[in-house]
This record gives C-alpha cells, sequence and structure tokens, in this order.
C-alpha cells in the first residue's frame, strides 16, 4: 500500500525537477544557460510554469467528442502510473506481490495507447488524429523489441517477479545481470532504444513532433489535461528508466556488496540508477534529430526485432550452456 | 549500403553525435568570456555557454558606434545645419534670436541663438550620423545607449531644451523690444513722425517673423 503514495510522490517530483534538469541539459549542449531568472539558477522556473499552467482554462473546442476527449488523459496517466505499482522500492517493499509482475507491467502500460488514441481521435482534428495514428503505430512497433528484450531477461533470471529478480542481483556490482551476463549488455541496448520509443520522446517523438504537428495527440488540450498528458510522458520516461535499472541494474541492490544497503539505502539506489539512464535519455534526445516515419518503422521490424530474436536465441543458449 | 553496413555506420555516428554532445555539456561550466572582436582568441567563445545575460551584463559597443543621439545644449549654436542635413527630419529646432552675444560654448564659439525647442524624435531617426558630422561644435554626439525602448511611440521624442516656456516668451520680448528699437530709428529718419502710431508696427512684426520662416523649413 505504501507503494502508492511513494511512486506518486516521487513522480509528482521527479517531473517538476525533471523538466528543470531537461531544459537545463539542452540548455548546455547548445551552449545556452536555460532558466535563470526563477529562484537561485532558475530551480524554481517549473514551480513557475506549473502555477500558471494550472490556472489555464480548460478549452474543449466544439467540435470535440466530448465525453473521450475529457476521460483520455485520465486514461493515459493511469496506464502508465499502474505500471508502478509491480515495481520494488527496496528488499521488503514492493508494490504488489504477483508473481507475474513484469508481464503485467509490459501489458497494463500498453493500454495507454487507448488513451492516446481517443485523444487523438476525440479531438476531431487532423494534426491530433495523425499524431495518435503515428504514436499509436509506433509503440505498437515497439512492443516487440521491447517485449523480446525484457523477455531475455526473463529466460536468465527465470522469473517474472520484479521482486525477485532484483534479489538475484543482489550483493554488488558483480551480481548485476548486465555484469554478470554480459550477452545482456545488447538485449539492455534494444530495450533502452524500445523505451525511448515507448515512452514517445525524441528521437522517437513523431506523435508530438512540435514542428510538424503542433503537438500531435495533445494540440487540443490545455490547461490540466494537457498537464496530465505532460505527467504521463515523464512518467512513463521514470517506469522504463525504473524497469531497466531491475532488469539490468541490481534495482534497489547495492553496488558494493554490504556497503550502503538497508531499507533506505534500497530506495537510494533505485532511483539513482533511474536518474541515470533519465540523464541520458535526455543527452539522447537533445543529440539526435527526429527520425521520419518510415525510418522508424524499419528500425523497429527491420533491424531491433530481427536483433532481439537472434539475442533471445543466444540467451536461451547462454541460459543452458554456461548456467547449468 | 548493405544491411549490416547500415547498422555499422549508424552505431559510429551514434556515438560520434553522443560524444560530440557531451563534450558540450562538459564544456558548460567554461563561462561566457569577456573576449571582444579585436581580441586574438575571439573565435574560441564557440567553447562553453554563450548566452548574455543581458540587463545584467552587456557586450561592450563599439567606440564607432551609432546608438542614440545626444545634444550637449550648453555647447549648441542652434546653427539648424544638423536638421537641415537630416534625411528623415527627426530634428525639430525652434530658436530664438538674442540681440546680443550672451554665452561662449566650451570652444570657444559665440551664442546668439536661444533653443527654445530641441528636439530629436528617436522613432524616425535612421542612424546616419550626418547630423553629427555637420555639427560645428560637436555637441551633437551619438551616445553607447541603445536600449531605449518604450511602451509609447510619442516618448522615442527627445527634447534637449532646458529652457521653460517663462523664459521663452521672455527672450522673444527681448529680442522684440530690440527690433522695435532698431526699427524706430529707421522710421525717425523718414520723418513720418505723425502718423507713425500704425506702420511701425506693421513693420516690426515682420522682422520677427522673417529671420524664423527659413530656419523651421
Amino acid at each position: 500500500m505504501i507503494s502508492f503514495p511513494f511512486y506518486l510522490g516521487v513522480l509528482l517530483i521527479f517531473v517538476v525537477l525533471a523538466v528543470y534538469a531537461e531544459r537545463k541539459t539542452a540548455a548546455f549542449i547548445q551552449n545556452r544557460l536555460g532558466p535563470m531568472e526563477v529562484g537561485p539558477k532558475g530551480l524554481l522556473q517549473t514551480i513557475a510554469d506549473l502555477l500558471k499552467m494550472l490556472q489555464k482554462e480548460d478549452i474543449r473546442a466544439k467540435a470535440v467528442d466530448l465525453i473521450p476527449f475529457l476521460i483520455a488523459p485520465f486514461i493515459v496517466f493511469a496506464a502508465v502510473f499502474t505500471g508502478f505499482s509491480v515495481l520494488p522500492m527496496n528488499e521488503a517493499l514492493s508494490g504488489s506481490d504477483i508473481s507475474s509482475g513484469l508481464f503485467f507491467l509490459l501489458a497494463i502500460v500498453s493500454l495507454d495507447i487507448l488513451g492516446i488514441l481517443m485523444a487523438g481521435w476525440a479531438s476531431n482534428n487532423k494534426y491530433s488524429l495523425y499524431g495518435a495514428m503515428r504514436s499509436v503505430a509506433q509503440i505498437i512497433s515497439y512492443e516487440v523489441p521491447l517485449g523480446l528484450s525484457v523477455l531475455c531477461v526473463v529466460i536468465i533470471s527465470g522469473t517474472l517477479d520484479l521482486q525477485e529478480t532484483a534479489r538475484l542481483q543482489a550483493h554488488g556490482v558483480l551480481n548485476w545481470f548486465i555484469v554478470q551476463h554480459p550477452i545482456l549488455i545488447i538485449p539492455f541496448i534494444i530495450f533502452f532504444i524500445a523505451g525511448l520509443a515507448e515512452s514517445n520522446r525524441a528521437p522517437f517523438d513523431l506523435p508530438e513532433a512540435e514542428s510538424e504537428l503542433i503537438g500531435g495527440f495533445h494540440t487540443e488540450y490545455s490547461g490540466f489535461r494537457w498537464g496530465m498528458f505532460m505527467l504521463a510522458e515523464y512518467g512513463m520516461m521514470l517506469l522504463v528508466c525504473l524497469l531497466a535499472a531491475v532488469l539490468f541494474f541490481g534495482g534497489w541492490s547495492s553496488p558494493f556488496e554490504e556497503l550502503a544497503t538497508g531499507p533506505i539505502w534500497g530506495v537510494i539506489w533505485l532511483l539513482l540508477k533511474a536518474l541515470v539512464l533519465i540523464f541520458v535519455q535526455m543527452w539522447v534526445r537533445w543529440t539526435f534529430p527526429r527520425l521520419r516515419v518510415d525510418q522508424l518503422m524499419s528500425l523497429s521490424w527491420k533491424y531491433l526485432t530481427p536483433l532481439s530474436i537472434g539475442m533471445l536465441f543466444l540467451c536461451s543458449l547462454w541460459k543452458l550452456w554456461l548456467m547449468q | 549500403m548493405g544491411y549490416f553496413e547500415n547498422i555499422k555506420r549508424s552505431i559510429f555516428t551514434s556515438l560520434k553525435g553522443m560524444g560530440l554532445s557531451i563534450r558540450y555539456f562538459a564544456q558548460a561550466r567554461i563561462p561566457r568570456s569577456k573576449a571582444y572582436l579585436d581580441s586574438d582568441n575571439y573565435f574560441e567563445k564557440a567553447n562553453g555557454t554563450f548566452t548574455v545575460q543581458y540587463p545584467k551584463e552587456e557586450i561592450p559597443i563599439p567606440d564607432h558606434g551609432r546608438y542614440k543621439l545626444h545634444n550637449e545644449i550648453d555647447d549648441c549654436i542652434v546653427c539648424d545645419k544638423c536638421a537641415k542635413i537630416c534625411p528623415v527630419d527627426c530634428i525639430d529646432i525652434e530658436p530664438v534670436r538674442s540681440p546680443e552675444v550672451f554665452g561662449q560654448t566650451s570652444d570657444g564659439t559665440p551664442l546668439r541663438i536661444h533653443a527654445a525647442k530641441f528636439d530629436i524624435d528617436m522613432a524616425k531617426c535612421c542612424f546616419c550620423g550626418l547630423c553629427t558630422v555637420v555639427c560645428p561644435t560637436e555637441c551633437l554626439t551619438m551616445t553607447k545607449e541603445f536600449d531605449f525602448t518604450t511602451t509609447d511611440i510619442l516618448d522615442h521624442n527627445f527634447s534637449f531644451s532646458k529652457m521653460s516656456e517663462k523664459e521663452i516668451a521672455e527672450k522673444k520680448a527681448v529680442f522684440e523690444e530690440f527690433q522695435l528699437a532698431k526699427a524706430k530709428p529707421s522710421i525717425d529718419t523718414t520723418e513720418a513722425k505723425k502718423e507713425s502710431i500704425d506702420l511701425p508696427k506693421k513693420a516690426v512684426a515682420k522682422p520677427v517673423f522673417k529671420p524664423r520662416i527659413p530656419k523651421k523649413k
């Protein structure tokens, strides 16, 4: 039960800080300073933006299909946030102790395309519909390599329970799956790329491509409902990175064997690992240009999917021959 | 390009791009250098942040830059040359002549005309700098001030005259009297003493206005 307020709090604080971090990262990569005015070094800029956003009118265009239009942001956010329910926090705590946690997570998170499609369709706007269609196509395509790369880990760990997966990697950096089984490096890269696409982030941000689709599926949204989409996007980022930390980088386990272990340290390690990955996501975003639609599809179907099927085979061999 | 060639190339180019952007990220701790055009390492400014936080810091302005006009009114002899050369007519001068030399500019030129009005409308100004070239006493200069944005365009009309309404009226009256005094003896010599009360007044009115009409143009 404690998982719910914990992850909700973490998510809200994370979004405020991540937007700031994102802007600063972008600025530093582009030789700029980023927000500098509100608060020391611009630290309170996101809070100011948040307050402004919350005061905005909830605009509902005349031609929208009202009911789906209104509930879509909540479906998107709920789908993403439910994913947090099976993540472990530390040795003792995890949200829901279901043994097929990983499967549940992947299944429930894919539901957010339902919300996105609803938002795009109900907006009754060509940009929104295009954005939603692209988003659905993209998420469904990338679900395949994502699932297959996760399956590589499942083959090696032999469990779908995320808490159990983290427990298998406890006691030091040498027990982390990515170190213990170096073959998982390639599945991790596939997972990371597919995760970027899942969370609609650059270079896979065609669904919201500001320059061509004016925000994509959330073009028609304003105020709090738009904020929900933003929250869901950053929530998805955090979820993918937490999942990567749990699957490949030992979850809550400390890198130094018995040093710095314990319930509080567990939480800190888990979040720290996720935040490092989030920095990499931001770094990628401000480095690469956006992919074209056909490039996006060919990357998924022609490169990542065959590669992840191959890795699945290799991981099975690894498990069969090296781990017996 | 073959399939595997594609993979190889995209991995290498991606890594190269990532390396480039992280290098810039690391360089962000270097603050903007104070180097200006004349310094040798001006083009090394590409390293580190480039932003100028404008109201807090400013980049130096070239010595011969053309920005806001300033008239040192104490040195101005109201010769009207600047108003005449101005291609956009942004300088508006109203002179009041004085019967005698009433002062000196800092370079020793005698002052004979009061500047009742010396307005420069910077909203019209085309920053050609011709007025500063023709100015004989070099009282009209271009300053380094470039940030004089206002919300009302009328506020761009800068007034340099220091004379109050009262002073202007006073000086005008003094000159009118002088003209009158100058005109009277000439009437005396024409011996039209008796009916002269009407005529001299008309004769006086003309010289007062006459010098002003060409000057205003």
